[in-house]
């Protein structure tokens, strides 16, 4: 178990490593960014100036050492657009997506786990392939036009929702739903199939043939074997999705997160913002799948008893 | 591994059969995915015989007017206009054109760069295999519309940046299925007897390994065109794509966005296009995937 853990852990430090050397040297592609920022007519001098105060003057490795040295004191640098320590810029924004993931990972799990476990266990009858439809629609349809049709409707034609902002509770709910579309589909998905492997199980039968009541044999014998492949889903896959997922909701609904941040400083080339906020949502997501794979290992005693 | 769930291991051994014998085998959902699949293919490539009008011409004195049927219709202009005139029934239909073609160019570059650097690192081994690897874990480890949304901001958008960056999507499946499949085969007897016949490496690469690793990609190249459509879509749609005033199903959604309260048709017929499009490319994916893959198809 303690070579697993430090093998993951260890893995997910060079990933960050990589990640975090790909961005800086990414970003230094393009030459200096200064002249998208300030826009033309500026003067010699200016531009000299404004080069050295970004310290875009120096060689490229004097450069990448400053980069990694700005993360150590905890400022990440300066945002070429705000003028301010780019922690602070997207430190504001953490608690709106925390807010928007939160409900839209609830409003996932209420429906997806119940309509899942529908689909495997009627998976014969309508039920099933009305579940089936439910989850390859989610699937199919992409989260903007979902977002756009949903304004269309229920802000402009019905007046009833509001289109921007994350003032009161009324608000949450377009995005919400936008957001969740997808993973519902993906989660239903491999809830039933999750459902399907354990329903097929020896010990299925041999629940039944105690004489065990339907609803123990589900949900005692079955959903519990299969929620060790279903939490392992949501880890791993929810958290790349949601991520994916933040960028394009909160663009629309001009959601103060910090997915609505990526894409305008990516809009106005503000790269040190850019730079941090890439790293800081993947290393969320990295952390996600390496607590995910331990808890994972923990739960499987195959790898716990040390054979990784 | 628990993180292939999302990714069901694809199985090499189908075989082609005719076109008969596909359509008998599917059911009707398929069969109407099949045919919208044609339709949209064949809307494509005929755009520009088939749309009535240029997809950038203006005119002025037909501004935001409505489809056919409704009051304000001006002749000749079935599916209405967007702000500056032009008609949406040929904007929806060079999008789509374009969408397809970019899709496609995408896809196309991640099979063939995933699929040689998945058979080299298959075959070589060692440093290389683990550096190839160690990509495509990083890769995997970022959700990609970041990685998008830096490539744009560096490189600016244009249609070349923006085949380079649907190329970088989906290489990294493309690379982890034929790695996977060449250390199978490697493994396989008729390989061996290649190598002591004295074929050489890259005859046993292209020869022996590339034929079996053929099916898994197709599968792989069908699954990633559908999510590159949407990706495609979506950056255009934040505006970070391919720039105006060229016609994209996502850009005519996302600027389209600003006139719904009185002109929703501009948002509707392309957004109904992307639908389309995504709609026919899943469903023909799974197919082709389920068909392809032994272990879904006891279920």
């Amino acid at each position: 178990m303690l070579t697993y853990l430090a093998r993951t852990i260890l893995k997910m430090l060079v990933t960050f490593f990589v990640i975090v050397t790909l961005v800086f040297f990414a970003t230094r592609l393009s030459g200096s960014p200064i002249d998208f920022v300030i826009g033309e007519g500026i003067t010699q001098e200016d531009r000299a100036l404004l080069t050295s105060y970004y310290g875009l003057d120096q060689s490229t490795w004097v450069q990448y050492r400053a980069f990694l040295a700005s993360f150590a004191d905890g400022q990440f640098g300066l945002s070429f657009v705000e003028r301010r320590p780019v922690a602070e810029i997207v430190g504001e924004r953490i608690w709106p997506s925390l807010q928007l993931l939160l409900s839209s990972v609830v409003l996932t799990l209420a429906l997806s786990l119940p309509l899942g476990i529908l689909g495997a266990v009627y998976r014969k009858s309508w039920i099933g392939s009305a579940v089936m439809v439910i989850a390859f629609v989610g699937y199919a349809v992409p989260n903007f036009v979902l977002a756009t049709l949903m304004i269309l409707i229920f802000s402009y034609w019905l007046n009833w929702l509001p289109v921007v902002g994350n003032g009161t509770p009324w608000h949450f709910i377009m995005p919400t739903i936008t957001m969740s579309g997808i993973l519902i589909a993906g989660l239903t998905r491999f809830t039933r199939n999750a459902m399907l492997d354990v329903l097929g199980q020896d010990y299925m039968r041999t629940a039944r043939a105690k004489g065990l009541s339907e609803q123990t044999v589900i949900f005692k014998h079955g959903l519990r074997n299969a929620s060790i492949t279903i939490l392992s889903v949501i880890g791993l896959q929810i958290a790349g999705l949601a991520a994916a997922g933040s960028v394009v909701v909160e663009a629309i609904f001009a959601w103060p997160g910090i997915g609505d941040l990526l894409v305008r400083s990516a809009i106005v080339r503000d790269y040190p913002v850019l730079q941090f906020g890439v790293i800081a949502v993947s290393v969320a997501v990295l952390f996600i799948n390496a607590a995910v794979d331990i808890a994972y290992a923990y739960a499987d005693p195959r790898i716990r008893l040390g054979r990784a | 591994m628990a993180d292939t769930a999302f990714t069901p291991s694809i199985a090499a051994n189908s075989r082609l059969k005719g076109a008969s014998a596909i359509w008998r085998d599917a059911d009707p959902i398929q069969r109407a995915a099949m045919v919208l699949a044609v339709i949209l293919i064949s809307a494509a490539i005929l755009a520009p015989f088939i749309a009535p009008f240029g997809p950038e011409q203006q005119s002025l004195i037909a501004r935001l007017r409505p489809p056919i049927g409704f009051e304000r219709y001006k002749d000749g202009y079935l599916l209405g206009t967007d702000e500056l005139g032009r008609d949406v029934l040929s904007r929806t239909l060079y999008g789509l054109r374009l969408t397809l073609t970019l899709a496609l160019l995408g896809a196309s570059i991640g099979l063939v760069v995933g699929g040689l650097l998945g058979i080299l690192a298959g075959l070589i081994g060692g440093v290389f295999e683990d550096m190839v690897m160690g990509a495509v874990d990083t890769q995997i480890a970022i959700p990609f519309t970041l990685i998008a949304l830096l490539l744009l901001a560096i490189f600016g958008s244009s249609i070349e940046v923006m085949v380079l960056v649907l190329g970088v999507y989906g290489w990294e499946q493309s690379a982890r299925i034929v790695r996977g499949e060449v250390r199978r085969l490697a493994q396989m007897p008729f390989i061996e007897a290649a190598r002591s016949a004295g074929a050489s490496g890259p005859r046993i690469a292209f020869k022996h390994i590339l034929p079996n690793v053929i099916s898994p990609l197709v599968v792989q190249f069908t699954l990633s065109l559908s999510n590159i459509v949407l990706l495609e879509s979506t950056l255009s749609f934040l505006g970070l794509g391919v720039q105006p005033p060229t016609a994209t199903l996502g850009a005519m959604v996302g600027i389209g966005r600003d006139y719904m309260p009185t002109a929703p048709w501009i948002v509707v017929a392309p957004a109904l296009m992307i639908l389309l499009i995504t709609f026919a490319v899943q469903i023909l994916g799974d197919w082709l995937r389920d068909r392809t893959d032994v272990r879904l198809r006891a279920r």
